[in-house]
């Protein structure tokens, strides 16, 4: 007997029992969309922390304040505070010579900004002129800070594409004086929009000469035993080869000038970008995992859905099984027959899934939260689970169709 | 056509056994019509399954138009009942919801025969049994002597060795049966098809020209019926 003509025979008894079918469907469905949408969506996180990642550019070294930790911090021990220094960043300018295209500190502090009526709290740093190059901004008009702005520590400020529209809309933001913390600036510039990052957007900032925020903003906490302190130092390498030379030469730099022994484990990180990457895209995928992993079950949960009608369609139908052997239909006619039943609603149950979930997908692409991006991957995947699952769950019913006595299903009433 | 020797089916229920058949032997020829006839539990049921191949016997013999199949497996089981033995049952049997015609097609479907033969053939079953106009109608649309025909149709569809019908007229009324009785009659004396009839009632009996009586698993009388009743016939009562 032919397959088309036991699919036949499977569509007709699932139009029998339309809605039973289309409930039993509906748990694959949804299996199988939330599949496809969470995977989506986790890829499209990762994807975007990447590109958030690179668009700051790949040749940079990070230096930032704080002990590589390893393991958890153990009890009692009370970790000291560690800061980075303005002098830190004026020592790497005076020995780093060679490889290096920028060195960039910066100080990023949150304050209460207006203008008009308008007022809202953004982050300000405070940055170099090579700031913008080294984090690949581009100046939509007027300029961005410059090295007389920080000589002669004037009150100007760069405003994010964001923070510009937040606060003047439409209109023209250069040469408009806007309050921070009631300090008074005057805008010299606006950025060009970096597009979201889906967190913590680069477009939502202010950025001032960081010499002018010493003196004239952000007042006692930058500075640290009459110190003052940076957030960051953003190295801007040459090559991408000479990253691990340059790394080392900033370690014994600073290790120098913090008088760490040589025992001491370092009190600040270097990192390139390629490390950072690797440490968030392990958390995405470890969240992607996670999240596939619960679709999955929901999954597991519909098969057992579609074994649980089968085993009911099973008992419903035994005179039909016991006259289908009578006419002449073997145990594996009989098998092939269920199992088709079984199959057919699985596979289409996890097409109209796999439709859900990337218009699932699509939907969170249009809030604009983050785009999520859809895979074969991804796609393949909830329909092999579907597969899996539509002969897993279907066997069983199917053996015990195939398996009853055909004098005693003809008897069954 | 059938030589049953000491048939016997035992079947266990808990500690206890029941001798549902206990040492059967018979032969039908080719082309006889014979009643198998019994009150409920007199294992004609039993002996019925085992005629038409749905079960197998716990021992005896049972050679089958000159098949041995005591030893088949359940394939060449299920081949045998399909192309050996048309099944008409009491409750018709036929599928929800299907046409008269696929239901007839049925047999040949598991049987190996292609669309074209499928439907020329089934076309054919049912101008036999007079229901050539009534081929799209689902049982639901067709009366309950006019289900009967087209499960006979289903059953004479591969021209089986044997027409084997279990109380065919069981669930119809006394005038309906007797159509259903002709019907056989005409199979039997036109096309000379061998036709069983297993029954609990005599009236019905004695339309056959040879009638078997069980009573607790075993053969009590084996007797030609020189008159048979020529259905149609006004009923008298003996």
């Amino acid at each position: 007997m032919l397959f088309s003509e036991n699919f036949k025979i499977a569509i007709r008894a699932l139009r029998a029992n339309k809605m039973r079918s289309i409930l039993t469907m509906l748990g694959i469905v949804i299996g199988v969309a939330t599949v496809v949408a969470l995977l989506s969506i986790g890829k499209g996180a990762t994807a975007s922390i990447t590109s958030s990642i690179q668009s700051n550019g790949s040749n940079l070294l990070t230096v930032s304040p704080g002990k590589q930790q390893s393991g958890p911090p153990s009890m009692g021990q009370s970790k000291q505070a560690s800061y980075l220094y303005y002098s830190d960043y004026q020592l790497l300018q005076r020995s780093l010579v060679d490889n290096v295209v920028a060195i960039v500190p910066s100080y990023q502090s949150s304050y209460l900004i207006k203008y008009g009526d308008q007022s809202f709290t953004v982050g300000v740093t405070g940055v170099t002129k090579d700031y913008q190059e080294s984090h690949s901004y581009k100046v939509a008009e007027g300029r961005f800070v410059s090295d007389g702005d920080n000589k002669s520590e004037s009150l100007v400020a760069v405003l994010g594409s964001q923070t510009a529209k937040d606060l003047f809309g439409g209109l023209t933001a250069i040469g408009k004086t806007i309050s921070v913390k009631g300090v008074k600036f005057e805008v010299v510039g606006v950025l060009e929009s970096k597009g979201s990052s889906g967190f913590g957007s680069s477009d939502d900032a202010i950025f001032i000469p960081l010499v002018t925020g010493y003196n004239k903003l952000f007042g006692s906490t930058a500075t640290y035993n009459d110190k003052k302190i940076v957030n960051s130092i953003a190295v801007s390498v040459k090559t991408t080869e000479a990253m691990d030379t340059v790394s080392a030469q900033i370690k014994f730099l600073i290790r120098r000038s913090h008088k760490l022994a040589s025992s001491d484990e370092l009190d600040f990180n270097v990192l390139s970008q390629a490390d950072l990457l690797s440490t968030l895209s392990s958390v995405t995928q470890t969240l992607t995992v996670f999240l596939g992993a619960i679709a999955g079950i929901s999954l597991l949960v519909g098969g057992i859905g579609i074994m649980n009608i089968m085993l009911v369609s099973v008992t419903e139908r035994t005179k039909e099984i016991g006259l289908r052997k009578a006419v002449g239909a073997t145990k594996n006619q009989i098998l092939t027959q269920f199992l088709i039943e079984t199959l057919t609603l699985s596979l289409l149950g996890g097409i109209i899934g796999i439709l859900f979930g990337v218009g699932l997908a699509s939907l969170v692409t249009l809030t604009g939260m983050l785009t999520a991006v859809i895979t074969y991957d991804s796609i393949l995947l909830a329909f092999t689970f579907a597969l899996a699952i539509g002969v897993f769950f279907g066997l069983y019913p199917a053996f015990r169709a195939a398996n009853l006595h055909p004098m005693e299903a003809l008897r069954y009433e | 056509m059938i030589e049953a020797e000491n048939l016997t089916k035992v079947y266990e229920m808990g500690d206890s056994e029941v001798r549902a058949l206990d040492g059967a032997s018979f032969t039908i020829d080719k082309g006889e019509m014979v009643a198998i006839m019994g009150p409920s539990g007199s294992g004609k049921s039993t002996l019925m399954s085992i005629i038409g191949c749905l079960d197998a016997p716990s021992s005896g013999s049972y050679v089958l138009d000159g098949v041995s199949v005591e030893n088949m497996n359940e394939a060449e089981f299920a081949e045998i009942r399909g192309k050996k033995i048309g099944f008409v049952f009491q409750q018709f049997n036929l599928l929800a919801r299907t046409s008269a015609l696929e239901n007839v097609m049925l047999p040949l479907t598991y049987a190996g025969y292609s669309g074209k033969d499928r439907q020329n053939r089934a076309m054919k079953a049912l101008d036999r049994v007079g229901l050539s106009k009534r081929t799209g109608h689902a049982p639901n649309e067709l009366s309950g002597g006019q289900q009967q025909r087209v499960a006979i149709a289903r059953a004479l569809v591969n021209d089986p060795a044997i027409l084997l019908a279990d109380e065919p007229t069981g669930a119809l009324d006394s005038k309906t049966g007797v159509e259903i009785m002709e019907l056989f009659q005409n199979l039997y004396k036109e096309h000379g098809q061998t036709v069983i009839v297993v029954t609990h009632d005599s009236y019905v009996a004695r339309h056959t020209n040879r009638i078997i009586k069980l009573s607790d698993g075993r053969i009590v009388s084996d007797e030609v019926n020189h008159n048979p009743i020529k259905a149609g016939t006004p009923r008298v009562e003996e």
